[in-house]
């Protein structure tokens, strides 16, 4: 007998037998459960907290709202995705931006209620912005990309308007107010729970969620499961159609998948590629395998190094890498190939998009007998140990072919702790691997975080006088505006021609669902349960 | 005073001084971790001022004295610190974690000594012979199959193949809640509480696990009570005993039986401590919410308090260990008891 029948005919059987029944009496009917295994722990339910990881940012997504959402698109095979293009009313029912640009009004739903059943204000939106602007660390500097930067931006006009003063028209902001960090929280529950020490009540919100959102936790045991119960009274969106949903964590990559095959899980979050490939023809499993967006898996030359000066190396080890072999090994074919791209100019803005470069070790040569290094030289290749998963098979693919041309590369694995410190921070690995994707999907904000010099993401310390010019100018630009698309142009050819950065492929997060429909693909790649229907 | 009472109070006093080295060389170990928890904490998009101020919240900017002094008064106020990776304080993480690991050990523990050592016994008394090669095939099988292929070899068959086992979702399938907490042994919580339904379902979810930690810890305890058993029986006492043609089971298991279990007991001690150590790869496959793989994580990412606090608890735990072996010593050896 599955799982699901079981719970079905719970409710013939009785109270007595089900125990979970006994103490969740008034939601633990006979459907609607929707139980989903993942590999890693939801440390926190505040996502504005220090330390909190990117499994909880769920947490901020199911169980409390936003002004504004995005809508929801098909995807080319068959499953659903968040669409960046559209933005939605959630706890705002309109909005408009002033003609002049200087400020965004917002009006609120009258009849917007939290979970205790109080109403969502202006002044609740007011307090959770000014937290998430205040506390520091990602919250702050998410806020940030927006041009969400200090509390004096937040006004309250009545309670059902809201008012943000900008301090530069930015076409990220509105997508930045839907991104899970400004999340509404109950502000009278908060400060209830506030004290000197803690003004913005993180050590209450950590443990207790005070949302308005579609589902509440009913039960929170770090490092075993969370489990959502359904907010009937969901007055931002259309209440979920499950009225359950149990995420459970199983570390081992095998015991998810017997679960899932088995059907005793109905989804397995963020499957590895391996099994994603294997089950995709197995009757009765969904897989969803979405092209993560504005993300490249990347070979980073880093430019503070001698041989990677010269452009002409650079461009000798992009024609070196064995993309295809890469693919299919690190990725089992599951994303989006980035090589062999048509033209050395791109014809339109597209990001990511396939890099002019192909497996050509007779142009590699070539290219590299025209420098000062035409015998070769010895590189050190880093990779993480955390992410080993695809980064041990690429680099050692990598590492054979550079020999090829005569570059002896030696593979460095440096400890998951040290990695973001080394690669990221100090920039300090002459060549390593890089996973760098945006959450919003714009290219210039691509290029904001990995190709401007000294942004964390451009671990190549790469600089280029036209893209630190070009950057910032189509940053806050309208993408139809007319200089937008010629700029971005000019970037990508830029970023092409002199490749500090070499694109691998653009990597897929991948979902296997068994008996259960609405997944629906975020730009956060984590959970939303508020689409589940089963 | 009687000579135990006083054997065990100079073992807890003995054990003083090696728990304030584990308190000062876990510090200083921790410390020494590669990785900068603040960056790692602060998240990938961080900037080095949200560094800075993660820094100076999670209290590394002080000095290292400084820092150690912090840690030691919290700890005499009973403050083991918060781990920043689960969020949760250090203290109730591992009193909840701590009896999961503990119900899944003994209950392999027992599996195993139930197994190795009538095994051993047996291979002993009868050397050569089928059971012999027996035992010699299984305790080879148990050091030789790594424990989390066992682990995953159970599953496929008994989960997913056969469909006997219980799904691997840890403690507890999630149509039962947890029992009220006494022991923090499910098994036992729930049948303290009446409520077989729930203690049925926390022995079933043990099976697979215990049984593949039982495989493993099989073989160092069969191959003890062998040898030692073999000893035994080539002692000359034994050969008086049987001279003076006393019964061969009073012989085997009055005399033999006896003297060969103080090495047993010495092994018993140590598969136990390693066991504890050895769970991590048995929690990863069955979802075991158990020390083991806390700790591994914590260290993954340098979380300096969970570690700390993983180590001590430890230390405390391998001193009970010991008293409660030298105290087993005193019962099963009667040299020792004159003191």
């Amino acid at each position: 007998m599955q799982r699901r029948d079981f719970l079905k005919s719970a409710a013939v059987l009785g109270a007595s037998t089900l125990p979970f029944i006994r103490s969740l009496p008034a939601s633990a009917a006979t459907d609607g459960v929707v139980v989903v295994a993942m590999g890693q722990t939801i440390n926190s339910l505040d996502i504005h907290r220090t330390g909190t990881n990117r499994p909880s940012y769920q947490v901020a997504v199911n169980v409390y709202d936003r002004l504004v959402s995005f809508g929801t698109k098909s995807t080319p095979d068959g499953g659903l995705s968040y669409d960046y293009a559209t933005i939605e009313p959630e706890v705002a029912e309109s909005w408009t931006v002033s003609d002049d640009g200087t400020h965004m009004i917002f009006n609120l739903r009258k009849n917007g209620v939290f979970h205790d059943g109080s109403p969502i204000t202006a002044q609740d939106v007011k307090w959770s912005f000014d937290r998430a602007v205040s506390v520091g660390g990602f919250p702050t500097v998410q806020m940030k990309a927006g041009s969400l930067e200090k509390p004096e931006q937040f006004e309250v006009v009545d309670d059902y308007t809201f008012k943000i003063n900008l301090l530069r028209a930015s076409k990220l902001t509105l997508p930045d107010l839907a991104v899970p960090v400004p999340m509404i929280i109950n502000s009278k529950v908060a400060m209830e729970h506030a004290t000197a020490d803690d003004p913005w009540a993180t050590e209450y919100l950590h443990k207790t969620p005070a949302g308005s959102g579609a589902f509440k936790v009913a039960r929170w045991e770090p490092g075993q499961q969370l489990v959502y119960e359904r907010n009937d009274n969901w007055t931002s969106g259309p209440v979920p159609a499950v009225k359950r949903v149990i995420v459970r964590e199983v570390p081992s990559q095998a015991t998810r998948r017997a679960l899932l095959e088995r059907g005793d899980i109905q989804m397995s979050f963020n499957m590895p590629n391996k099994d994603a490939k294997e089950l995709s023809d197995k009757e009765g499993i969904d897989i969803f395998s979405t092209p993560v967006e504005n993300a490249i898996y990347c070979l980073c030359p880093n430019l503070s190094f001698e041989p990677f000066k010269n452009k002409l190396v650079r461009q000798a080890v992009a024609y070196s890498v064995p993309y295809e072999d890469v693919f299919q090994t690190a990725a089992y074919g599951r994303g989006v190939k980035m090589w062999g791209g048509a033209s050395a100019t791109p014809s339109d803005i597209a990001w990511p998009q396939p890099f002019p470069y192909s497996t050509d070790l007779d142009k590699a040569k070539e290219l590299l007998d025209q420098t000062e290094f035409k015998g070769g030289f010895e590189v050190p290749l880093s990779i993480s140990l955390s992410q080993t998963d695809w980064m041990e098979p690429t680099a050692l693919l990598i590492q054979e072919n550079l020999a090829k041309i005569g570059i002896k590369a030696t593979i460095d694995k440096i400890p998951g702790a040290n990695w973001r410190t080394a690669s990221l921070v100090e920039k300090r690995l002459p060549l390593a691997l890089e996973t760098f994707g945006g959450w919003l999907n714009y290219p210039c904000y691509y290029f904001f975080w990995a190709y401007l010099e000294g942004h964390l993401f451009n671990s190549s310390n790469y600089r280029n006088e036209e893209i630190e010019k070009l950057t910032p100018f189509a940053l806050h630009k309208e993408v139809d505006d007319p200089e937008y698309a010629p700029a971005i142009k000019r970037m990508i050819e830029i970023a092409w021609d002199e490749v500090p950065r070499i694109a691998l492929f653009q990597p897929a997060l991948n979902v296997g669902t068994n008996s259960m429909t609405g997944y629906e693909y975020w730009f956060h790649r984590q959970l939303d349960a508020r689409g589940f229907k089963a | 005073m009687n000579p135990r009472t006083k054997l065990i109070l100079f073992r807890v006093l003995q054990a003083i001084p090696a728990l304030a080295g584990v308190i000062l060389v876990s510090f200083i170990l921790t410390r020494m971790l590669p990785g900068d928890p603040a960056a790692y904490f602060a998240g990938p998009a961080a900037t080095p001022e949200s560094i800075a101020e993660i820094r100076a919240a999670m209290g590394l900017d002080r000095s290292l004295p400084v820092q150690f002094l912090h840690y030691v008064l919290d700890l005499f106020s009973g403050d083991l610190g918060n781990s920043l990776s689960t969020g949760q304080p250090v203290l109730e993480e591992l009193a909840r974690r701590l009896p999961a690991s503990l119900e899944l050990t003994f209950t392999a523990l027992l599996l195993s000594c139930g197994i190795a050592l009538p095994l051993g016994i047996a291979a002993a008394v009868n050397q050569g012979s089928w059971i012999d090669h027996v035992c010699r095939a299984v305790v080879t099988a148990g050091v030789s199959l790594p424990t989390f292929f066992t682990g995953i070899v159970l599953v496929y068959v008994f989960y997913y193949l056969l469909g006997w086992a219980p799904s691997p979702l840890g403690r507890l399938d999630f149509v039962y809640l947890s029992p009220p907490d006494v022991t923090g042994f499910y098994v036992i919580d729930a049948l303290l509480d009446g409520d077989m339904e729930t203690a049925w379902g926390a022995a079933r979810q043990l099976i697979l696990p215990a049984t593949t930690l039982a495989l493993f810890t099989l073989a160092p305890l069969a191959r003890m009570a062998r040898a030692s058993m073999l000893q035994a029986l080539s002692s000359d006492y034994i050969r008086t005993a049987r001279a003076a043609g006393l019964r061969e089971g009073q012989v085997i298991f009055g005399y033999a039986f006896q003297n060969a279990m103080l090495p047993v007991v010495t092994t018993l001690g140590m598969v136990f401590s390693f066991m504890l150590g050895a769970n991590v790869l048995v929690e990863k496959v069955f979802a075991w919410p158990g020390i083991g793989s806390y700790a591994v994580e914590a260290l993954v990412v340098s979380d300096y308090a969970a570690v700390q606090g993983f180590v001590l608890a430890m230390a405390i735990l391998f001193v009970l260990l010991n008293l409660v072996i030298d105290i087993l010593y005193t019962v099963v050896d009667p040299r020792t008891r004159e003191g």
